[in-house]
């Protein structure tokens, strides 16, 4: 359809809490190319996670509403319309096309480092030497091969977010999504983390739109867009 | 790795949590078994009641008895086929806790009214010619290490004085429900003996046992047998044995149909226990379903993370108290006076639901996390902290 991965159409999104609206983005028109690294900055509360949920395919825009313009509130990721797939589709579109970093890791507690960078891939048919394949070569990757078998709790938060980057990239998606990814790090792992991103865009080809509060992490990034009043801007 | 890997460590998370949560399961389900075994001993002694049986006592209670001139007139009686009678003897064998039935019978027609005690046909002819010779039941044999030919003193109690019996005969069981551990005597030894202790108090007969032919005529024929005795100085009372011992045991009856009732309150414990414990555990996890969702996980893998968990638990703990009804119930049984419940074991049926509600709380306590869990929109399950 498009060299464009990303295309957000007149987005708007609006919470009610209790029957009180909150509007927290409108209008917001987007096109992220394909292999983009895209920075989103803005204040707190400005709606960064939000757009990223909706990229991402975890939350869904307004509905089209009483504006007869079909182009309102539409979210097109590689060609398809998120909107018009149910919750199960969108799920399984999910595993396919997404991969997750978020900023306080999200790994699950029971499992090892080898474990959880396996768990997209329960969802495949891959074979169990494929996927120990996949995950041998994630884990090499973020250079977490000697920690395999480490839990999470064994692990420093910069070690913890490079396995919930194996985890990311294991399925092999086109698009990376990451909120905050050095939020709850250091100077040093930030910079480890960011370079891992920095090399996922360029070696491995993957789009990547990041949140962040952090200026270096934003260097980084192509192209830096702020948020603001539930406005975008470059 | 599997789902089923992830389902059995989230059980490991909290050992301490999950290991308390089986004992309380098995707990319960042990309890449920042994209320459930006591319940179904005590209806085991009225389902082994024949109905064609009427037990024809005084009216007032069966601790009074009856003439023995009755014995001809309720023969006579359309519909009656059989006529004979027992006293209760009760008296002390060893020591007033060995207890189990110890009846005078008339000794000539006795066993033709109860077929489901099967004795060797030389031995009855040899119990009926010896007046002081007596039955015993099988378990009762087992028991004490009874053989034929051996006396048994018993210390009478209701009617004073010292016996002593040989016993002739030993009687099985026709049935597993079928009493064995009775001990039956001849009538008319006991009737000479008062006659010479306590004249004037011969004669007395505790209860008759009326065969009738036709078990669907057992009302007529009772209200025929007490209409002969209305007022007279003794009135009688007939019905069928199921009821005669069902009156015998009524005094307990409450206390039974508070334990029938408490056992099933127990399976609701259960639940509370165990949904307590899923309730908790979906909770603190929230988040990591929200993660899971995330990444391209169904619906149905949450239920069956959730379900599979609560499942594990409920059937651990149901097998480990299953496992330990047993031997409790043995236990129970052996701390019991001997003879106080003729059948005294864990049934099939409690043992299926047993196990079949360890099973329908596993499922209950996982409906409302896996409610909580897949209502739960991804954003904000990702927003709850911790
Ligand atoms: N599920 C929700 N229900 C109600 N309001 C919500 C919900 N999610 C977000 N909001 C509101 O929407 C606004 C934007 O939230 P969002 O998390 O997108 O901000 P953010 O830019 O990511 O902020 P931060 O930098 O603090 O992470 C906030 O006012 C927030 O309170
Ligand atoms: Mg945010």
């Amino acid at each position: 359809m498009s060299h464009q991965t990303i295309e957000l159409k007149n987005v708007s999104k609006t919470y009610m809490r209790d029957s009180l609206e909150i509007p927290v983005l409108s209008n917001i028109s987007l096109t992220v190319p394909e292999g983009e690294f895209l920075a989103l900055m803005g204040p707190s509360g400005s709606g960064k996670t939000t757009l990223l949920n909706l990229i991402a395919g975890i939350d869904r825009p307004d509905k089209k509403g009483s504006n007869r313009n079909p182009y309102v509130n539409q979210i097109i990721v590689h060609g398809t319309d998120l909107g018009t797939l149910g919750e199960s589709a969108l799920a399984a579109w999910r595993s396919r096309h997404m991969g997750f970093i978020f900023q306080f890791y999200n790994l699950l507690p029971v499992l090892t480092a080898y474990e959880n960078v396996e768990l997209p891939l329960l969802l495949t048919k891959l074979s169990r030497k494929e996927k120990r394949e996949h995950v041998e070569a994630a884990l090499n990757l973020v250079g977490l091969a000697d920690r395999m078998q480490h839990y999470p709790k064994q692990l420093s938060g910069g070690q913890e977010q490079r396995v919930a980057i194996a985890r990311a990239v294991v399925s092999d998606p086109t698009i990376i999504v990451a909120d905050e990814p050095t939020g709850d790090l250091d100077k040093v792992s930030a910079a480890e983390i960011m370079t891992l991103l920095e090399r996922l865009k360029s070696e491995y080809k993957k789009t990547i739109v990041m949140v962040t509060h952090d200026p270096r992490a934003a260097e980084k990034a192509h192209k830096v867009m702020h948020l603001e009043k539930g406005e975008l801007s470059s | 790795m599997r789902i089923r890997k992830l389902v059995f460590k989230n059980m490991m998370r909290h050992k301490l949590r999950s290991l308390l949560t089986v004992l309380g399961i098995a707990i319960a389900v042990m309890a449920f078994g042994l209320l459930r075994t006591v319940v179904n001993a005590w209806y085991a002694g009225v389902d082994a009641s024949s109905v064609n049986r009427l037990i024809t006592r005084h009216a007032v209670s069966f601790i009074f008895t009856l003439p023995l001139s009755y014995r001809d007139q309720i023969a006579r009686v359309p519909g009656v086929a059989n006529v004979t009678f027992a006293n209760w003897f009760q008296g002390v064998y060893i020591d007033p806790d060995q207890f189990f039935a110890r009846l005078a019978v008339d000794a000539d027609t006795y066993l033709d009214a109860y077929p489901e005690f099967i004795v060797e046909p030389q031995h009855l002819e040899t119990f009926k010619k010896e007046r002081s010779a007596c039955i015993i039941g099988e378990k009762i044999a087992q028991t004490y290490n009874l053989k034929l030919g051996d006396i048994m003193p018993v210390e009478g109690d209701i009617y004073p004085g010292s016996y002593e019996f040989v016993v002739r005969a030993i009687y099985k069981p026709r049935e597993k429900r079928t009493d064995a551990t009775q001990m039956l005597f001849h009538w008319k030894y006991l009737d000479e003996r008062i006659r010479q202790s306590q004249p004037g108090r011969e004669g007395k007969v505790g209860w008759y046992i009326v065969t009738i032919s036709d078990p669907t005529k057992a009302a007529q024929v009772s209200e025929a047998i007490d209409d002969l005795f209305a007022n007279s100085r003794a009135e009688t009372k007939s019905e069928t044995e199921a009821a005669f011992q069902q009156s015998f045991v009524s005094m307990s009856g409450a206390i039974i149909t508070a334990m029938n009732f408490i056992s099933f309150v127990i399976i609701g414990i259960i639940l509370l226990v165990l949904g307590n414990t899923m309730v908790m555990t979906a909770r603190e996890r929230m988040r990591e379903y929200a993660v899971l969702k995330t990444l391209g996980f169904t619906r149905g893998h949450i239920i069956g993370l959730i379900a599979g968990e609560s499942l594990l638990i409920s059937i651990i703990g149901g097998a480990v108290g299953l496992f330990f009804t047993f031997p409790t119930t043995e236990a129970f049984a052996a701390a019991l006076p001997s003879g106080w419940f003729p059948v005294f074991e864990v049934a099939p049926t409690t043992i299926v639901l047993s196990a079949s509600s360890a099973v329908l709380v596993g499922v209950l306590a996982a409906l409302f996390p896996i409610w909580r869990a897949t209502s739960m929109k991804i954003v904000d399950g990702l927003r709850q902290v911790g």
